[in-house]
């Protein structure tokens, strides 16, 4: 009887070169990408003292420090926005950005139990962790809210945008993410890396300063950056400061898409060699 | 063979190359430089630095040019020795690792069991971790909901469900993980040794379980060490040396012919050589053999009855050599010393140098599974003449008969066959009273 049922046929042989995508595969993993997410957000939090709070300690601390230096010793200019907002406003997308690519770069080496054992599609992982920071960013933005409320900064319309810079700061977090996990299975020398390329990417992308400090014929060129174009237009959708996107989040977009298509198809391409390796 | 297939592998090979294995994480700095020395030698032998490369570096294939059939329906068990493919051939299967060479075909929904409890987590609780190990292992959540029950009662740790499991001792560990293993239902089913794990009793309980996974008409292909519970799964056995499939057929005559290579057995021994031959001025050893009873049979298991053969020189006239065998299991305990139970008659008298034959029958039902020594000695009086030690090494095997879906080691230093009586003595209706005293 159940030899009459039309069964799945899985052919297996060597790949070699490019390959394809198969985004349909990665969808019908969805339920495992939901479970790790999930594991992720459990464990995250679990045995500390402050839990979930430390999503908002986070850029809260870090605002409190450059407010010190940058916006009152410094007096670094802020877009006619208070200094404490400008500051925390460019470091809710930047946090999520940094962690994510923090995390999705060692990720495939922390689940290296996992790639040994069981198959899956691989994008799973480093992609899982990236979503398990979206629930972080989710906290630190409603208490960007409050604070938007605190100094009576009023909305403007151009707030509709808002899910637009938020799903760039996605894509470049996953095209980063990806690049660095399928590096760091064969090169380990990334997880040394990391920490000193985001410190350097925070200081290239407009969080303590605003980008129009920027020589307005360099800022195209600036927008090689994506985080820069998240920042930015994060600041201009919600708080209505500095000039509307123009050339320099264009670049960001196409940067951010270059990242992440070129991204996919090397980490699928390196994939196939992850569990002997790893 | 039936007539649907449900694995077809057709020359699958998998090379892994020996410097990465040994350097496992090359650095950036040194990717680099062999990046840029293939380059120039790239550049330097018009394009075919690259290949000349590669053939310098050490390789070893794991597996090599393997083709098999495994029809839909059917419990086909792997053995060989460690480092023999068995593991690989799994991982290729199940698309953890891709093969270097060859095509695989696989129809039906797979699941793979190559390792207990992957993706546990201690932080969590067993009932997260049902839930997360359910869907590494490709459960969709509703499936996980609806046998949960039935994965907690297997693995019973009910009152502890809650609880993280890095509170968990070993075997309450092992138990959760092999419960929701345990409780995978795709069409295919690949395991790995993951029934070596635990003490004795959850040992039987994987194997129970299996036997019933085996009974439902799936497909399974496992790796196992304890040939005797293979033997009772499987009706077919694969066997792998060296990445290569040596042996392909029934269960019984692939795990013997497995043992056989495994064995450091010494069943015959012939000393044609009479000036070279071990002994004395007394005696010269010529011969020495254990075999079946049976001519046709190869291998001695528990119920196979065996003889014992030995064939010396007597140099001494009127010597009155009395010999006599010891017996020793792989513990090295005497299970029994025997010598004739009467005096032979020609022996007293005094013949000439002669060559004699000793002959020991050994019933079947008697001797547990194992590895023996048997030391031969000769007797003057009380006096030892000579003795030889290890004269023979002989393995007896397990069976699989009698052992009703249990596959522990059998335990004791015999293993005989007794005779034994069960009667219903009386029942609870006949004696009205057994109820009152029953709270």
């Amino acid at each position: 009887m159940a030899s009459k049922v039309e069964l799945p046929v899985t052919d297996i042989g060597p790949t070699s070169g490019w390959v394809a995508l198969r985004f349909g595969e990665l969808w019908e993993y969805r339920e495992l990408l939901y479970f790790l997410v999930w594991r992720d957000l459990k464990i995250r939090y679990r045995q500390t003292v402050l839990g979930a709070s430390w999503a908002i300690l986070q850029p809260l601390i870090t605002m409190a420090v450059f407010t010190l230096f940058f916006g009152i010793l410094v007096r670094l200019p802020s877009d006619g926005v208070p200094y404490p907002l400008f500051a925390y406003s460019g470091l809710v997308p930047w946090t999520f950005f940094a962690q994510g690519v923090t995390l999705s770069s060692n990720s495939l080496v922390a689940n290296q139990a996992l790639i040994r054992k069981v198959y899956f599609p691989r994008l799973v992982i480093p992609v899982a962790s990236v979503a398990s920071i979206v629930i972080d960013f989710a906290i630190a933005f409603v208490v960007l809210l409050g604070m938007i409320a605190f100094y009576g900064q009023p909305f403007s319309p151009a707030v509709i945008w808002l899910p637009f810079f938020f799903l760039l700061a996605v894509v470049a977090a996953v095209g980063v993410g990806i690049w660095l996990s399928a590096l760091n299975v064969l090169y380990r020398d990334i997880q040394h890396i990391v920490p000193f390329l985001v410190q350097t990417w925070l200081f290239a992308t407009p969080i303590v300063y605003p980008s129009s400090l920027i020589p307005e014929t360099w800022r195209p060129l600036y927008g090689i950056n994506p985080m820069a174009g998240v920042v930015d237009g994060f600041r201009w959708a919600l708080l209505g400061s500095g000039a509307q996107p123009g050339a320099m989040l264009a670049t960001s977009v196409v940067s951010a898409s270059l990242l992440l298509v070129s991204g996919l198809f090397v980490f699928r391409r390196m994939e196939r060699s992850f569990s002997d390796v790893v | 063979m039936p007539a649907e297939t449900a694995i077809t592998v057709d020359g699958i090979s998998k090379r892994f190359s020996i410097g990465r294995v040994r350097n496992e994480h090359p650095t950036l700095r040194e990717a680099i430089a062999a990046g840029a020395a293939r380059l120039a030698s790239g550049l330097l032998s018009g394009g075919r630095g690259d290949r000349a490369l590669e053939t310098r570096e050490n390789t070893i294939w794991a597996l090599d040019d393997v083709s098999f059939r495994v029809g839909a329906g059917e419990v086909v068990g792997l053995i060989g020795a460690n480092g023999s493919g068995k593991s690989t051939l799994l991982k290729v299967l199940a698309r953890i690792t891709e093969p270097t060479a060859g095509h695989a075909r696989v129809r039906g929904r797979l699941g793979s069991l190559l390792e207990v409890g992957t993706g546990f987590h201690l932080e969590l609780t067993g009932r997260e971790n049902i839930y997360l190990n359910g869907a590494i292992l490709g459960m969709r959540r509703r499936e996980i909901q609806a046998r949960f029950d039935e994965i907690v009662a297997f693995s019973e740790i009910e009152r502890f469900i809650d609880t993280p499991v890095k509170f968990y001792s070993s075997g309450m560990y092992l138990r959760l993980a092999f419960a929701v293993a345990a409780h995978l239902e795709p069409e295919i089913l690949l395991v790995d040794e993951v029934l070596a794990v635990g003490d004795a009793s959850f040992q039987q309980k994987c194997l129970t379980k299996m036997d019933e996974v085996a009974r439902q008409g799936r497909t399974v292909l496992f790796v196992s060490h304890n040939l005797i519970a293979l033997e009772n799964l499987c009706e077919r056995v694969l066997w792998m040396r060296d990445g290569r499939l040596a042996a392909d057929g029934p269960a019984k005559r692939v795990i013997g012919d497995y043992l056989r290579t495994l064995s450091t057995a010494v069943t015959e021994r012939l000393w044609s050589d009479h000036a070279t031959a071990p002994g004395n001025e007394y005696v010269r050893m010529h011969a020495v053999r254990v075999r079946p009873s049976q001519l046709a049979l190869r291998d001695i298991d528990v119920k196979t009855p065996f003889v014992l053969e030995f064939e010396y020189w007597q140099g001494q006239p009127g010597a009155r050599l009395v010999p006599s065998i010891h017996v020793f299991n792989d513990q090295g305990i005497v299970v029994f010393n025997v010598g004739p139970i009467e005096p032979t008659t020609w022996n007293t008298r005094e013949a000439g140098q002669a060559l004699i034959r000793d002959v020991c029958h050994v019933p079947g039902d008697l001797l547990n599974d194992g590895v023996y020594r048997v030391s031969f000695c000769l007797c003057r009086g009380h006096e030892l003449v000579y003795c030889q030690d290890d004269a023979l090494i002989f393995d007896v095997r397990d069976t699989t008969e009698g052992r009703d879906a249990w596959y522990g080691k059998w335990v004791g230093a015999i293993r005989p066959a007794l005779e034994w009586q069960t009667e219903l003595v009386e029942t609870p209706l006949a004696a009205p009273g057994a109820r009152a005293d029953g709270s």
